[in-house]
């Protein structure tokens, strides 16, 4: 008699897997890696090579001696959340530093919660903002970006945009005074701007957006209402005192707007599961960004947003429920 | 206008190898085990003991209650033994073996090949016909079809719906039915519309099948009342509620009948067995089977008589692939492994379905990377991710409340999780544990 393997339906599978989402997200991260390498030079490479190995061996070694589980390092989640902090990262960042943040991002941010899935905030951000409070001056020291492609030469340091426009406006001067010296908004869009590796270049981002929607990674729920929520909400600040507060195309393409709401807001664990509570998480996200930038001690707020709403998405999961079939009768 | 219901759903890979293979008669066999109980509702009883003549046609075990449905023997001998054999469906349940002898057909039965398109019998007397010769639906999940036809008063009913979706892959037993039987299946539609009183008939067929569209689109001119509608392509459109919702835009409410929004919903296969029970007296005691798979040698359409061991339909598909890992009854996301190839076709079974090896198995398990894809194709707006944890957790009264029941058990959730975690698995679990309590509650 032949011997069949018997099980519940149904008996096939789309093929879809973790290490298919995971890689797809590090696919979409290329393009802005090498417009950062093109603008920082080796000192991007160094970064993003030293994170990734951090977080792989720190997921290791948790995993083997605290999970004590088989090991997960294949699973592509920690190459990402690697590749995710060195984007967060400026290329002069001491590789000392970015071990240690290596070392939250993996250890705190997520083996400490149970591994992949069960962390409530992003990895990446906890490592950046554990990284911005302990080194504040390391880590707003920004290289200005010049084609420093496989040059080994140290590039001018400057503060962000962002920094600048938060001193300036708080020592009194106006916006338009503060920005006469950034590059123009098109510079900003392929790639000009001073920051951390992965807010170089908003192109390079949405490119990688782009290839994540078509791949259906992500949907555009959470980045389309976290980006518009904070252009109407910006625009409004702007049109009753455009001397105090900048347009809203100049927040959007600077800083890490872009990376937020495309790589860092869309992160699966940590987003809300219907579309529904994905635009609350979205716009939650918007508008204590435009808060923190215009009222805040910090010149940039993205982290902080999307850290604060990660801790609500329970209660969103909770209250946003997907729409069930035959709940309202429609006979017609 | 191509129409799709708009709730969730997947596109699994359609495989439909047997597609175009006309259907043929598999010779009979020198054995047939007859399952009883192969419907929904109360067992039928069993009126034949060993030793017993009984010809083609004749009722072996009758009708248990109203929703039940009797069994015909689909061969003519001897009764060998009254047995239980494991089913399509994996439970132990009576049967009846009968050693074949002839071919001799009851004299009530019409066998010739004639079409039969005078309507002469009233709107009761056919559902009479109807559950004399224990039709039921064909469509996989074997309802007494003469229950569905006797509406309660104060229900009304608009339209009678004819279900020739199938959604499932692999197989293609109604397409090929449809290609070859399509007048008598536009009659059993119109008995269908006397017996429920209506005048109105809509037949839902997915695009995959143009040329079953065409061709009854031709036919449907001959009769008035019955409309054609092709569907976007999109799995679990053969639901009956996720057609219903597609066809004419209604949404039976959570825990209601098709009925609730003046439906009635009918597979086509059971159109063709209601239109030979009617106009033939024929009992349903053949059906259209799919042999298919990636490794079968000829996927074939088999017309094949209730009873038949697996194995003789597998031998004439050119026999079991020596890669087999898996057989199914049915289509591969809602059919039932069986445990080896005795196992007999049943008034239910669609489809065999021979899987590879390598296709058999599942994939580890994966923590939840709450990826949202089980929420986002439930066609029914339920969470699977939920449902699963909740269940884990033995937190009954949120299963409840999150609605499992409402669950049609499709398995789009399981197909897409790129975790391969085990959600319909966990929330039938979940479902079964909740019915018993509401059942406890009642009592």
């Amino acid at each position: 008699m032949n011997k069949f393997k018997v099980s519940l339906s149904p008996h096939v599978h789309s093929g879809n897997s973790v290490n298919k989402v995971m890689y797809g997200v590090i696919i979409a991260l290329l393009p802005a890696l090498f417009v950062s390498v093109y603008y920082f030079g080796l000192g991007a490479i160094k970064v993003t090579l030293v994170a990734i190995a951090a977080s792989v061996f720190f997921e290791y070694l948790f995993q083997r001696f605290m999970i004590k589980g088989e090991s997960t390092i294949g699973d592509g989640s920690a190459i990402l959340t690697g590749l995710l902090l060195a984007f967060n990262l400026p290329s002069s960042f001491p590789i000392w530093m970015i071990i240690v943040g290596s070392l939250v991002a993996i250890g705190i941010g997520k083996m400490s919660f149970g591994g992949l899935g069960n962390n409530p905030f992003n990895p990446a951000l906890v490592g950046r903002v554990f990284l911005l409070i302990s080194f504040p001056v390391d880590m707003t020291n920004w290289p200005k970006p010049q084609e420093l492609v496989f040059s080994l030469v140290d590039a001018d340091s400057g503060a962000t945009p962002l920094a600048l426009l938060k001193e300036k406006v708080g020592n009194g001067e106006t916006v338009a005074n503060a920005l006469k010296d950034i590059p123009s908004y098109f510079d900003s869009f392929i790639g000009q701007v001073g920051g951390s590796l992965g807010e170089v270049s908003a192109a390079a981002l949405i490119i990688g957006g782009i290839y994540m929607l078509m791949k259906k990674i992500i949907s555009w729920h959470i980045p389309v209402s976290m980006i518009g929520s904070i252009a109407v909400l910006q625009a409004i600040f702007f049109l009753i005192n455009p001397d105090k507060f900048a347009d809203p195309a100049f927040h959007l393409l600077t800083g890490g707007i872009l990376l937020g709401a495309i790589f860092m807001a869309t992160d699966m664990v940590t987003s809300p599961m219907t579309p529904k509570g994905q635009i609350v998480f979205g716009v939650g996200i918007g508008l204590l960004t435009v808060f923190i930038r215009n009222f805040g001690a910090y010149p940039e707020g993205v982290s902080f947003a999307i850290l604060i709403m990660n801790s609500l998405v329970p209660l969103i999961n909770k209250s946003f429920t997907p729409k069930r079939f035959g709940e309202e009768v429609t006979n017609g | 206008m191509l129409k799709t219901f708009k709730l969730g759903g997947v596109h699994p890979p359609e495989n439909k190898f047997s597609a175009g293979k006309k259907i043929e008669q598999l010779p009979i066999p020198k054995t047939v085990t007859i399952p009883i109980g192969q419907h929904i509702g109360a067992p039928a009883q069993i009126i034949v003991k060993r030793g017993d003549e009984v010809k083609v046609g004749q009722v072996i075990a009758k009708a248990g209650g109203f929703v039940s449905a009797n069994i015909h023997s689909s061969v003519s001998g001897k009764v060998k033994k009254l047995d239980e054999t494991v089913d399509g469906s994996g439970y132990r349940r009576p049967s009846v073996v009968i050693d074949v002898e002839g071919d001799e057909w009851l004299d009530t039965i019409d066998k010739s090949d004639t079409f039969d398109k005078e309507i002469k019998l009233s709107a009761e007397e056919i559902t009479k016909k109807v559950m004399e010769n224990g039709i039921v639906g064909l469509g996989g999940a074997t309802f007494p079809t003469h229950v569905k036809l006797s509406v309660p008063a104060g229900k009304n009913v608009s339209y009678l719906i004819i279900n020739a979706v199938e959604c499932e892959p692999y197989l293609t037993a109604d397409h090929q039915l449809m290609l070859e039987k399509g007048d008598e299946i536009f009659l059993g539609t119109q008995l269908l519309m006397k017996a429920l009183g209506v005048t109105e008939a809509i037949i839902g067929i997915e695009n995959n099948k143009p040329d079953a569209i065409s061709h009854l689109e031709n036919l449907a001119k001959k009769y008035s009342g019955i409309k054609i509608q092709g569907l976007k392509v999109k799995y679990p459109q053969g639901g009956e509620k996720q057609l219903i919702k597609a066809l004419i835009n209604r949404e039976v409410p959570s825990g209601g009948l098709p009925l609730d929004v003046g439906c009635v919903v009918q597979n086509v296969g059971t159109a063709f067995a209601v239109y030979e029970a009617v106009q033939k007296n024929k009992p349903l005691l053949e059906r259209v089977v799919s042999v298919t798979g990636k490794s079968v040698k000829t996927p074939i359409n088999l017309m094949v008589r209730i009873g038949t061991a697996t194995s003789e339909l597998v031998e004439a598909a050119g026999g079991l692939p020596e890669d087999s890992g898996k057989v199914v009854s049915g289509g591969p996301m809602m059919g039932k492994a069986m445990a080896d190839l005795t196992t007999p076709i049943a008034k239910g079974s669609s489809g065999v379905l021979i899987f590879r090896n390598e296709e058999a198995g599942r994939e580890k398990i994966h923590p939840c990377i709450r990826c949202a894809n089980c929420v986002s194709v439930c066609p029914m707006g339920l969470e699977p991710y939920l449902l699963m944890t909740l269940t884990e957790k033995h937190d009954y009264d949120r299963v409840e409340s999150e609605r499992a029941l409402d669950c049609i058990e499709c398995g789009s959730c399981s197909y897409t999780c790129p975790s391969t975690r085990p959600l319909l698995d966990y929330i039938r679990l979940g479902k079964s544990t909740v019915s018993k309590i509401i059942r406890s509650r009642k009592q």
